[in-house]
């Protein structure tokens, strides 16, 4: 098929240049796997307290929508798909559509493309070697998933199952941002429209799971779960899946072979033919730029604090006859479980508003190497200005999210358990994460202007501490390590009470990093 | 008086060394042509005098100032328009153009929707559907839309179809008529000989020749093609002839332009009955400062 010629040359280009993004993702959802499955194993040491954590886990709507279906609850498999079923499923699917949209319509509207077609390669090659790459990354991330749960000893058929059921939901989500990437000239709304089905996928398959399970036939990842893994091991949901994959693929290509190179199906509405007098200072700018990172960040906070506050109540119940999440938590916190709950909860908020405030910030980088900057800077513009205007957009937008995930979580829980004091405390207690938020901000600025190759290095940095937050008290890090994390090093509110001195710390640090980094800016080349 | 002066200017990146040693001054009022191959340094001492590089040795003064150290007060007195135009993706023309008139301070909507109408662009379409040419268009109505004192133009037109180089070279010299000044980086001769009144050629990173056109001409050969009645005699014993050939009565040579006048009296002795004689073009004039680019970067 000519359509085709070349796939294979632009496969091998496609993981040459994304080797190290293909590397993390796989090491990251492995990981994910593999942790849970450990620690699951040492949760539930005997049969007794396994029957106590399905007991609970059934008695809890909240943690099944969550979660996952009731499956098998009362095994250790059975656990573990619960942990890992769901969120794994999601993980696997959101690594999958943005990376066929990257490979897709992105390098199309960066017009490499162009040039790769110019020569003889195939209509649809482009299409096929993300396919093929996306696939093959689906592929080894199931392979590794189900080796994990077999080196953990659990029952082959279930590890097979739940391997590829990640492999199914991958290439379906796949094959739908194939599919969405042809609708649209704008990658960004190509991934978003993928995401937003993800989003629905997710949501759908919590009000089944939630209740009699019917719903969760509707959501592609609910239908995935449907194969039971651990609790009977059906392989026809699975094939199901991989015909819907099938079909998506068949009418990406289908709509590719219908519409002209660099265009979409849907054609781009025109914009105002006059700039708004408002748009008219650097932070202006930044702003326009990124207002819409700003609110996806915060939909998203708000939305994950909505679920962890809704399920706080019965965190008592869910942890009661498990002595070890009862450690878990106690450890985290030190007062009542449900403190220690939601100052948990507020770590992971705090950790998702630091990731905001990182993405929005490296945009200076990112305009720099774009030399989007220069125009700017053409201007009487200074570099302070101009690099400020994107710190002041990510310490706001940051800044914003947490309070707003704070005031989420405080209202959830204070409707559910009829107080609203909690929100007043738990919006205060989410405040003090505020300078170990902006301290991200401030590495990045001090990494663009001290050492710009390095920019990406935040990302590490903020990697370890989420690392640290999730897996830090399960596996015994000694508290000096955890205290070199900014999150680990203020006091946990509301299960501790407030401690001003490390928190003015993290502050200055914070400070003395944002001064360095202008500084630097100011005195280096622009590259 | 001089808009901006460069003297001995050095900039190395790593092991390449992108300026060695480049002069450049550009008198206020001129329009002052920029050229050199791919590679020859233009961009780099473009970014040096906008202050996003700073120069490892050598003097720079841009509009009596230092470009690095009153970067902000002295881009309040420029445009610039870059080689390369990347503009925010999701920002429509119109508004690209009114943010940087805004940032600059000096938004003029009047000049702004006039070049707009000139330039044919259609400002309501997002910067992600631009083409190249529409890129360059936005950014350079943003410059030309400004009351700014100096240009400095990056390749302003290598986008551009004929119109609207047509357009471009109409509006540069309105610009000159209003005794601004334009540094004027460029590819394309014919737009240089149309619109420079000086000067400055580069080669990796130092400046080979710099002057009027004029003057640049008298350096090289005019080619000469006559009929005559009778041979020529002694043409090819005259100083600056080059490469005469003689077929009964048709004569072809080239000529060093300073010694031109002998070599057509000599011609006129035996008879004009036709003659075209061919100024050097720019072209020439390029070729015979990089024609030997090649041997140099094999020595290299």
């Amino acid at each position: 098929m000519t359509s085709l010629t070349g796939t294979l040359h632009l496969a091998r280009m496609a993981v040459r240049r994304d080797r190290v993004r293909l590397l993390l993702w796989v090491a990251a959802i492995v990981a994910v796997v593999l942790l849970n499955a450990v620690s699951t194993v040492d949760l539930y040491p005997t049969q007794h307290s396994l029957d106590l954590a399905a007991a609970a886990a059934r008695g809890n709507p909240a943690a099944l929508a969550f979660n996952g279906p009731d499956v098998a609850l009362d095994t250790v498999g059975g656990q573990v798909a619960l942990q890992v079923g769901a969120i794994g499923l999601t993980f696997v699917g959101l690594m999958s559509l943005l990376l066929v949209v990257r490979l897709t319509r992105a390098e199309e509207d960066s017009g490499r493309l162009e040039l790769v077609r110019s020569m003889p390669v195939g209509r649809h090659a482009s299409l096929a070697a993300a396919l093929v790459v996306v696939g093959a990354t689906d592929a080894v991330v199931g392979l590794l998933t189900t080796l994990c749960l077999l080196s953990q000893d659990l029952p082959v058929g279930g590890s097979v199952v739940m391997g590829a059921s990640f492999v199914v939901v991958g290439l379906l989500f796949a094959g739908l941002a194939a599919t969405t990437a042809q609708v649209t000239e704008n990658p960004r709304v190509a991934s978003g429209l993928a995401g937003g089905v993800l989003a629905a996928s997710f949501l759908v398959r919590a009000i089944g799971d939630a209740g009699s399970g019917a719903a969760s036939w509707a959501s592609p990842i609910g239908l995935a779960q449907k194969s039971r893994p651990f609790g009977g091991d059906a392989v026809w949901p699975l094939l199901l899946c991989l015909a819907f994959a099938a079909l998506l693929t068949a009418a990406a290509a289908v709509l590719s072979a219908r519409r002209d190179f660099g265009a979409g199906l849907v054609a781009p509405q025109p914009g105002p033919a006059h700039g708004s007098a408002r748009l008219a200072t650097p932070l202006a700018l930044a702003f326009r730029l990124q207002r819409g990172a700003v609110l996806w960040w915060t939909i998203s906070l708000v939305a994950m604090a909505v679920a962890w506050g809704s399920l706080a109540n019965s965190i008592d119940e869910f942890t009661k006859d498990n002595q070890s999440l009862e450690d878990m938590f106690k450890r985290l916190g030190g007062a009542g479980i449900t403190d220690g709950y939601l100052a948990t909860t507020l770590l992971f908020a705090a950790l998702v508003a630091a990731g905001a405030a990182l993405q929005i910030v490296i945009r200076v980088r990112t305009e720099e190497t774009g030399r989007r900057g220069d125009p700017v800077l053409a201007t009487p513009t200074s570099r302070a200005r101009w690099a400020g205007g994107h710190l002041v957009t990510a310490l706001a937008g940051s800044g914003l999210g947490l309070i707003a995930a704070g005031l989420a979580l405080g209202i959830t829980y204070g409707a559910v358990i009829g107080d609203p004091s909690q929100v007043g405390r738990l919006v205060g207690a989410a405040l003090v994460y505020l300078p170990s938020v902006w301290l991200f901000a401030a590495l990045a600025v001090a990494l663009i202007g001290l050492a710009p190759g390095w920019t990406n290095g935040a990302w590490a940095v903020w990697g370890g501490c989420v690392a640290l937050g999730l897996f830090g008290t399960l596996i015994d890090v000694p508290k000096a390590v955890r205290d070199l994390s900014p999150f680990e090093v203020v006091p946990t509110l509301p299960a501790e009470s407030m401690r001003w001195l490390p928190v003015a710390g993290v502050g200055l640090v914070a400070v003395v990093l944002a001064v360095a980094g202008f500084e630097g800016l100011r005195r280096r080349d622009m590259s | 008086m001089t808009a901006l002066s460069a003297t001995g200017l050095v900039k190395t990146f790593g092991p390449t060394r992108a300026l060695d040693g480049l002069d450049l001054v550009v008198a206020t009022g001129d329009v002052h042509g920029f050229l050199g191959p791919n590679g020859a340094g233009k961009t780099t001492t473009i970014r040096v005098l906008l202050g996003l590089l700073k120069a490892d040795a050598g003097e720079v003064s841009l509009l009596g100032g230092d470009p690095w150290k009153d970067a902000v007060t002295l881009h309040r007195r420029l445009a610039y328009v870059p080689g390369d135009v990347n503009l925010w993706p999701k920002l429509s023309g119109g508004e690209t153009i009114d943010l940087f008139g805004r940032l600059r301070g000096d938004l003029d909507p009047k000049r702004r929707d006039e070049l707009v109408e000139r330039f044919e662009l259609d400002p309501t379409k997002r910067a992600r559907t631009y083409s190249k040419g529409n890129r360059q268009k936005v950014a350079l109505i943003a410059a030309l839309a400004s009351s700014a004192e100096l240009l400095i133009l990056d390749e302003p037109t290598s986008g551009l179809d004929p119109l609207m180089e047509e357009v471009f070279q109409e509006c540069i010299r309105e610009v000159r008529a209003e005794g601004r000044t334009v540094l004027l980086s460029s590819h394309i001769l014919a737009e240089v000989e149309a619109l420079c009144d000086r000067v400055s050629i580069i080669r990796n990173g130092t400046t080979v020749a710099s002057g009027t056109l004029d003057s640049m001409r008298e350096l090289t050969r005019t080619s000469v093609h006559a009929e005559t009645e009778r041979p020529p005699v002694g043409l090819d014993r005259l100083e600056g002839v080059h490469g005469l050939r003689v077929d009964r009565d048709q004569v072809r040579f080239d000529v060093d332009t300073v010694h031109l006048a002998p070599a057509i009296r000599c011609l006129s002795e035996a008879g004009i009955r036709m003659l075209v004689s061919t100024p050097p073009t720019l072209e020439e004039l390029f070729l015979r400062h990089y024609g030997d680019a090649v041997d140099a970067s094999d020595d290299a």
